[in-house]
């Protein structure tokens, strides 16, 4: 996991119902705090103080929160919104012009991907990833940290991939019997990706527990209690022969089989060969006349 | 209410949590019942009620409330429960004039974008009482259905963006709950229902997912029951808690019981 600290851009946290990435944002948003960062947090998704629950003052007070969660389109019309909606929130972002490095959370990048155009959203993503230097002009001089939370079931595979191209690390959370796995992909510049399975939990109070080693789906071994099962134990015929009944099977010529012995009678018809005959018992109403039937056919 | 789905949920009238999303679904079934207990729950609860009914009529929740034990003319005449009848009130919309705003405004413009006015209507709906009293244990929405806002030619988002603004206002503001029934289309391959199902699904606290039998229809078992607790926000102390029943609705309870162990087969 500490790969995706290693080098700034953007991080995406890809997340399920079933496996749901707030808490390791708040997580990563804590460890940002604690290393003496600068924490913006665009939350869209829950309200300011469920997002600040569970962290400490000395946390809190690091975090500025710019609230896109009570009124993002100004219907109350109480002048409690953040001007330009959605995109204006996202782009006063870019213009901060504070020292030092940042790290901004958005929570969640899949409602700014419900709400603005997926290009505008991309182009403003490159440009909050990349921090010039108040003096302007000069090259980035802290790279800025950027942790987007993404629903996976709410986009389609061209969002996906168009965010995922322009993502230095993304983290992946599933998991299985109850251990939350992390999936992190990491494609760095000029570098092969490199791929990493962790198991993690969360503390109460966010910090990140990395555990051993995923374990492997093991291949199913067969239960050393139960003894293997003879299927021809209990058959009403029988499948073996005895040795006396294997040499009269061997022994035996078949019917139209052509051996050498065979030939041989066929070639000499010795006497002991009888010839055919046909036994005929006449019956009393027996007509046998001797006349050949045909002899009347001029043939 | 159904007692036997407060056991499994591990609830009771009197200890209601507050600030919580509860999504329906049902998929191949009719979840309706569900909507039916949680209507009979809060009433019982002493929480003041804004059904949003665009499915049923007045009359038709009344005969089923009966059955469970709850009253909806009384809840409605002493003010615990405001009720829109959805099938009513939408041929009002055209009958007024149109500068009169009504919850139901989008049935009337080629191309609404939102449900700003139902918003408000549930906001006006559920706003404490100008005495500061609190006559009722916390408010509550609950809406009969959501996909049906689909089939009515709103978005996806334009309905999460609704139900956005009813979690600011009801959830964070008044500690209140909410409930939601949404259709799960299975194999339909509707796109803009499944962006609400899934959406709402991240923000819910409670989700309880009503399936037919894969097998098909019994008499003895009508479907089952999938409960799965989310922590949207809170790292849960063990992952979140799935559970699944099987169900028989009944005339006036549903009788739940483990996969396989329905009375009618032991």
């Amino acid at each position: 996991m500490e790969s995706v600290w290693g080098v700034g851009g953007l991080v995406l946290l890809r997340d399920s119902v079933e496996w749901e990435g707030r808490s390791l944002l708040k997580a990563f948003v804590k460890k940002s705090a604690l290393c003496g960062e600068q924490v913006h947090i665009l939350g869209c998704e829950v309200s300011e103080d469920e997002f600040r629950e569970g962290f400490d003052s000395s946390i809190n007070s690091r975090l500025v929160y710019h609230d896109l969660f009570r009124d993002p389109f100004n219907w109350s019309q109480a002048g409690g919104a953040l001007p330009g909606g959605p995109l204006g929130a996202l782009r006063a972002l870019c213009k901060r012009t504070e020292p030092g490095p940042v790290t901004i959370a958005l929570d969640s990048l899949s409602w700014l991907l419900l709400h603005l155009p997926c290009t505008t959203l991309c182009q403003a993503l490159c440009a909050l990833s990349q921090q010039h230097s108040p003096l302007g002009g000069s090259p980035p001089v802290e790279p800025v940290r950027v942790l987007g939370l993404l629903h996976m079931e709410l986009h389609g595979p061209g969002p996906m991939g168009a965010l995922s191209s322009l993502a230095q690390t993304e983290v992946t959370l599933s998991g299985t019997a109850g251990q939350a796995l992390a999936h992190i992909l990491c494609q760095r510049p000029r570098q092969h990706p490199t791929h990493q399975t962790q198991c993690f939990s969360i503390l109460p109070d966010f910090s990140l527990d990395l555990q051993e080693g995923p374990t492997l789906e093991s291949q199913p071994h067969p239960d050393p209690h139960i003894p293997p099962v003879e299927p021809t134990t209990h058959l009403t015929f029988n499948l073996h022969l005895s040795k006396k009944e294997r040499e009269a099977k061997d022994s035996l010529t078949l019917p139209f089989q052509f051996s050498s012995e065979k030939q041989q009678a066929l070639l000499r018809p010795g006497p002991s060969q009888a010839t055919s005959n046909i036994f005929y018992e006449p019956d009393v109403y027996d007509d046998l006349d001797q006349e050949d039937p045909d002899d009347d056919l001029d043939v | 209410m159904f007692p036997e789905l407060n056991n499994l949920l591990n609830t009771t009238p009197d200890r209601v949590e507050q600030g919580k999303l509860t999504l329906l679904c049902d998929a191949k079934t009719d979840g309706s019942f569900l909507v039916h207990h949680f209507l009979s729950f809060y009433l019982k609860a002493n929480c003041k009620v804004c059904f949003v009914a665009l499915i049923q009529s007045f009359s038709h929740y009344n005969i089923v409330g009966q059955k469970l034990g709850v009253s909806l003319t009384a809840a409605r005449e002493c003010g615990q429960l405001v009720f829109l009848e959805g099938l009513k009130s939408s041929v009002d919309v055209f009958f007024r004039a149109q500068a009169e705003p009504h919850p139901l405004q989008f049935l009337r413009e080629a191309d609404a974008g939102n449900l700003q006015p139902l918003y408000e209507f549930v906001r006006e709906a559920l706003k404490p009482a100008d005495d500061g009293q609190a006559a009722w244990r916390c408010p509550v929405l609950l809406v009969d259905d959501l996909s049906v806002l689909l089939s009515l030619g709103m978005g996806a988002v334009a309905v999460l963006d609704f139900i956005h603004y009813c979690r600011a206002a009801v959830c964070w503001e008044q500690k209140g709950n909410i409930v939601a029934l949404v259709h799960d289309s299975g194999d339909a391959e509707d796109e803009e229902n499944d962006i609400l199902l899934n959406g709402l699904s991240h923000q819910s606290h409670l989700i309880l997912r009503a399936e037919g039998l894969a097998t098909g229809f019994c008499r003895d078992v009508h479907g089952q029951l999938k409960i799965l607790w989310r922590t949207p926000s809170q790292p849960a102390a063990q992952r979140d808690r799935s559970l699944t029943y099987q169900y028989k609705i009944q005339d006036k309870s549903v009788s739940f019981f483990a996969k396989g162990m329905s009375p009618a087969i032991l």
